[in-house]
């Protein structure tokens, strides 16, 4: 008895963006982005409109994460909706032109998929981003992705389910600045998967779905800040324990940050937590040391093809 | 130059004394280590100067580029780094100058004059980089027997950490960093690390080089003669850019996965030097074996430099100590009789 009736269902993806340089300094995305302008070969595929994009071609040419404000906090109501044209701060007037051409979010006119491609200093490999537990589209993709970049590539891809973040991917460990190779064909590695899986869904030839899967993901909890001083200075950096030590267990009394005269500070927890985004040069300003998760299961609903 | 003075075998040279040595930290405002431990050592020195403390060396902290620091980014107009040239010190200045220009000469004033019997003895400049380089000392000289002593004794204290001496082949007359201000002087590198990042991994590892030098120095300076050795001394020979696009000028390959993290690997003719974005693999065509450095550092996208490349030299180091009093104010009247 199949479940082919409770699949749910969704319109064929039709047209997919993929963004690069929303932050200017993380190259991987910012390289593979202007490449596929240049020859989008590689990433088309039947029956979808792919198209590569430079979202803040400011900050790419400076090599900066921003010029003004940081574009992937840009996407707000206010800011959408903000008069003022040149005299606002230049990503709100980018985030303001993305919205135009892609979306707007929500609407029948935006884009089915985009992509928006980071790096992190974070050793963090291979992770994407979803918002929302129940959005089995996204779930159902990542979740090919994860499979076939195993099986194919020994590649591993973890799934971070925050809904105060962007939707992404981002892969590290990179410096800002830096293109590496392995990070570069990673990223590439990636996107390959997620566009087959597309083609694949929109093929729909009739009876074939996606069948339910159940998902790991790692759930955020919160964000861990550095030790400060009464004048908000940093006193303590990650502890060598810690530092690389993504997705590892990260116990109650486990050392957490060493200040600059040599003394341990240790996690407070309660329990057992799985610490990421650890040591990420951009989150400095943000006060995040790392953000702790803890591991899910999550069903996947069957999908198909409306 | 004084240091490169030959001498026979077994003799112990005899160098005046550093009595004024500064620690420099945020030359480039997006490496942290050297910003972070020079504030604490700032912070540790508000502490002891409430103490009654004798101090046969002085030593300065310094903070060298503050609004680049502020910003968190290598520079804010130009490469400080680069604005140390007895041409850009002394030419001509205008009220529109870049800052770090400006601030050069502040850090002339305060250091130097490069070149002049004021100039502080040591400079010790604290730099970081994305390149798997382990702790460099980087100098302009091979032959700075106190550059290359307080190498050895680094290497003696530091064991686990590694550490290479990189020998800039450049005149005096042409050196442009901060470290070329002072009498002697050489630039502290330690990576691999991510610019605007604290690994504390790497910040231990300049903690301790700055505390192993300030123990050397303060030895030095209290008369303990350093035995002879040697030391493996890295000279660059050239540097290696990027293939790029003739027209964006932009970069086609990134360096090759059998060479990135690889410094100081013998780079064979032949061997893999660049991966393009097409999967092709670039080879080296150079004639001779060298070893790579910065191998894909950051802030040489812009310089146009991919990786340098160093020949190796086995370069034999005398015996020295400390000029006494006595050496010292005979050589100041040795000197004066030389003049008249």
């Amino acid at each position: 008895m199949s479940s082919y009736s409770s699949s749910a269902r969704f319109d064929e993806a039709r047209r997919v963006a993929i963004f690069g340089g929303t932050h200017g300094n993380e190259m991987s995305g910012v390289t593979l982005v202007n490449l596929w302008v240049k020859n989008g070969s590689e990433i088309q595929r039947k029956m979808v409109d792919t198209k590569p994009f430079i979202t803040n071609p400011r900050a790419v040419e400076k090599c900066t994460r921003y010029v003004d404000t940081d574009l992937n906090r840009a996407f707000t109501p206010e800011n959408l909706s903000a008069l003022g044209e040149g005299d606002l701060p230049y990503e709100v007037q980018r985030a303001q032109e993305i919205n135009r051409i892609f979306g707007p979010k929500g609407s029948p006119e935006a884009y089915d998929v985009i992509f928006d491609l980071h790096n992190t200093t974070s050793n963090m490999g291979c992770t994407l981003i979803l918002e929302s537990s129940k959005d089995y589209f996204n779930l159902q993709m990542m979740n090919y992705i994860k499979v076939t970049a195993l099986r194919s590539y020994f590649c591993c891809v973890n799934i971070v389910l925050c809904d105060w973040f962007i939707a992404g991917l981002e892969v590290g460990p990179q410096p800002q600045g830096v293109l590496r190779s392995n990070i570069f064909e990673a990223m590439r590695v990636i996107l390959k998967h997620a566009l087959d899986f597309i083609e694949l869904f929109n093929e729909g030839r009739t009876g074939v779905e996606f069948p339910t899967c159940t998902v790991e993901v790692f759930r955020v909890l919160e964000r861990i800040d550095y030790p400060r001083d009464a004048n908000g200075n940093i006193i303590a950096m990650v502890h060598p324990n810690l530092q690389d030590g993504d997705w590892e267990p990260l116990n109650p009394g486990d050392p957490m940050f060493l200040t600059f005269d040599g003394k341990t500070l240790h996690y407070q927890g309660s329990g057992t937590i799985y610490p990421t985004f650890i040591n990420e040069a951009a989150y400095y300003e943000k006060q995040q040391a790392f953000v702790t998760t803890r591991r899910e299961t999550l069903v996947a609903s069957a999908i198909r093809k409306a | 130059p004084l240091c490169c003075k030959p001498e026979k075998r077994g003799k112990v040279v005899c160098l005046p004394r550093l009595s004024r040595v500064a620690v420099c930290g945020g030359t480039h405002g997006n490496e942290l280590s050297g910003v972070y431990l020079v504030r604490e050592l700032l912070k540790a020195k508000d502490i002891v100067m409430e103490e009654e403390r004798e101090e046969p060396a002085s030593v300065l902290m310094v903070l060298a580029n503050p609004r680049a620091m502020q910003q968190c980014r290598r520079y804010v107009d130009t490469d400080l780094n680069r604005c140390f040239t007895h041409a850009t010190l002394n030419g001509p200045i205008s009220d529109s100058a870049p800052y770090e220009m400006t601030r050069s000469r502040e850090l002339n004033a305060m250091l130097g004059p490069k070149g002049s019997p004021g100039a502080v003895d040591l400079v010790c400049d604290l730099h970081n980089t994305t390149a798997n380089m382990g702790l460099c000392l980087i100098a302009y000289s091979d032959c700075d027997w106190i550059c290359l002593h307080i190498f050895k004794h680094l290497q003696r204290q530091m064991p686990d950490v590694p550490m290479r001496f990189i020998h800039f082949d450049v005149s005096s007359k042409e050196s442009y960093s901060l470290d070329s201000v002072g009498k002697h002087g050489f630039a502290m590198e330690i990576g691999p690390q991510p610019h605007g990042v604290v690994r504390s991994n790497i910040y231990t590892a300049m903690k301790d080089g700055v505390q192993h030098m300030l123990d050397w120095v303060r030895l030095f300076n209290s008369g303990t003669i350093f035995e002879a050795g040697f030391v493996d001394v890295f000279t660059i020979v050239k540097n290696i850019d990027y293939p790029r696009d003739s027209e964006t000028h932009n970069i086609t390959a990134t360096i090759h996965p059998q060479l990135q993290d690889r410094d100081f690997l013998l780079l064979h003719p032949d061997d893999a030097l660049f991966q393009t974005f097409s999967g092709e693999t670039l080879r080296y065509k150079g004639n001779e074996p060298l070893y790579p450095f910065f191998v894909n550092e950051c802030a040489y996208y812009e310089k146009g430099i991919a990786l340098s490349l160093a020949r190796k030299r086995h370069v034999v180091v005398p015996a020295i100590r400390a000029q006494t009093e006595a050496e010292r104010r005979r050589d100041q009247q040795g000197f004066a009789s030389e003049e008249e």
